[in-house]
């Protein structure tokens, strides 16, 4: 357990390992299990997170009726190429969207870190594997990765809605997704943790303000904004562009933010989009047929 | 915290906390009656009362009550798998009082032999739960660990006699909470271990004079 992406960068370059070895080192330790051992758990999670994208249904409606179905009218648009996002981007919108609706309709998904945010990481780590031909241990690796960072999250600020809004769901999965784009597409140890924190800065600030408190409006669609965000942020990065404000302050201005934030803005349903009138209608309406 | 407690669980969606927790306090709850339950009393508390039923965090609290894992996709079927299994229930709203967390639930279950137990659980983000008062006596521990809960009567001995016993197996002490209901009443004494403590320890803490219950949870299926 690290407290700061620093002492997670300080020990990998005294050991001379990668992020992802000191990261899956420290946690086979805890565990009292190999390294090997712990690999191949991540294995079966990646699996899972593959999983949640394949066995998506495009017939399915959440139990409310707000979401479901919307993946594949971008899959249509795509493939008749009146996107405009390109072939790359499109695929991660159009993922992003097959698992985050899957877990509205109670179907099995990866929390990462929060079933909310679930459609962030594979929607990325699933397509660059597809476009450049990763091995899964690699993508295992990478998940050390965006692990390490998640659980300075974690540790420092918050990674649950209800404590740090938004920002802290679909935020932190993008900034450990970013994390671990960088790790596969080849950068340093201190790029990594650029990569994260340019995603977090980008998306500090987010409310937590689900219609009727469901993890659906807006929830579905922010996976999309959490996914291209860690996109860009990795390509920003490896285009050599640095944070000005270094990793860990970053987080520390997230959970500074997230105990500024008003309650009705933190998973209670109550204010920002839940509180407009449409929204306070959907909500009055669910109540009527749940 | 572990890696794993960031990227998972695997879970049934859609929330962490309401669906995934919801199913790990009726799997605990299970494990602590000890056997198959014939009925259930739900009480939803909160949020979980709020929005629980969008959430799906009544099927899942039923769900783990049967023994369905936060993985298993029966969960949103799990109100007609209870019809089959003749597992009756009702669920209904509570009000813990504003100290208790906002996702928490009171269930109250009675097993196949009689038995029954009533607890009280929070769900506390990203899927992990805290039982905080079994039987109406305050505990507090998350079943991360293997657990074993003696109920006992408040008097002098019983915490040298368990930890001497732990010791001879070289079970090694997590954490340890010790509350009692009044003076000489019943107490309880909730041990959390890194080691599975032995079939043959929890049988003889059951024999000794004085003990009332010892529930063993254990990390093994």
């Amino acid at each position: 357990m690290f407290d700061s992406l620093n002492a997670i960068c300080e020990k990998a370059a005294k050991e001379k390992k990668s992020v992802w070895q000191v990261v899956i080192e420290d946690d086979a330790c805890q565990q009292d299990i190999s390294v090997e051992d712990n690999l191949d758990r991540m294995m079966t999670v990646y699996q899972a997170m593959r999983a949640s994208d394949e066995n998506y249904d495009p017939s399915l409606k959440s139990n409310s009726g707000l979401v479901g179905c919307e993946a594949e009218k971008v899959r249509k648009a795509r493939l008749e190429g009146s996107l405009m996002c390109g072939d790359l981007v499109s695929r991660i919108m159009e993922r992003a969207l097959r698992v985050a609706e899957s877990n509205a309709c109670m179907k099995k998904i990866v929390a990462a870190p929060t079933a909310g945010s679930c459609g962030v990481m594979p929607a990325v780590l699933l397509t660059i594997q597809e476009e450049y031909g990763y091995s899964d241990e690699d993508m295992a690796k990478a998940l050390y990765v965006a692990g390490g960072i998640g659980s300075v999250i974690a540790h420092r600020a918050s990674v649950s809605g209800a404590e740090g809004g938004c920002q802290a769901e679909i935020g932190s999965a993008s900034a450990m997704t970013a994390g671990a784009a960088v790790y596969l597409r080849g950068g340093s140890n201190e790029q990594m943790m650029n990569a994260s924190a340019l995603a977090l800065k980008s998306l500090l600030g987010l409310a937590c303000d689900p219609v009727a408190g469901l993890v659906e409006v807006p929830c579905v669609k922010r996976n999309v904004i959490g996914a291209v965000n860690a996109l860009t942020a990795a390509d920003m990065t490896m285009a050599g562009i640095e944070s000005k404000i270094p990793p860990d302050e970053v987080i520390d201005a997230m959970q500074s933010i997230g105990r500024r934030m008003d309650p009705s803005i933190r998973e209670t349903g109550v204010g920002g989009l839940a509180g407009t009138p449409t929204g306070a209608r959907i909500r009055e309406e669910i109540r009527g047929n749940l | 915290m572990l890696i794993s407690d960031i990227i998972g669980p695997v879970m049934v969606g859609p929330s962490s906390s309401h669906t995934a927790g919801a199913d790990r306090i009726g799997m605990i709850a299970r494990r602590i009656l000890g056997e198959e339950v014939v009925s259930a009393d739900i009480g939803l508390h909160g949020s979980f009362l709020a929005t629980g039923r969008g959430h799906g965090t009544d099927r899942a609290l039923v769900a783990g009550i049967m023994g369905i894992p936060v993985d298993d996709e029966r969960i949103p079927n799990s109100f007609t798998i209870a019809k089959e299994r003749g597992l009756f229930y009702q669920i209904h709203g509570v009000n813990l009082g504003d100290e208790v967390h906002p996702n928490s639930v009171r269930l109250e279950l009675r097993g196949e032999s009689g038995k029954s137990v009533e607890l009280i659980a929070s769900s506390i983000g990203g899927g992990r739960i805290k039982v905080v008062e079994i039987d109406g006596i305050p505990v507090s521990f998350s079943g991360d660990l293997a657990t074993l809960i003696v109920h006992n009567l408040d008097q002098p001995g019983y915490v040298a006699e368990v930890t001497s016993m732990l010791e001879k197996q070289s079970v090694n002490i997590a954490t340890m909470q010790l509350n009692r209901s009044n003076r000489g009443g019943d107490a309880i004494m909730v041990i959390e271990c890194d080691a599975e403590v032995p079939e043959c320890t929890i049988r003889s803490l059951e024999a000794l004079d004085g003990v009332l219950n010892v529930t063993y949870i254990s990390m093994e299926a």
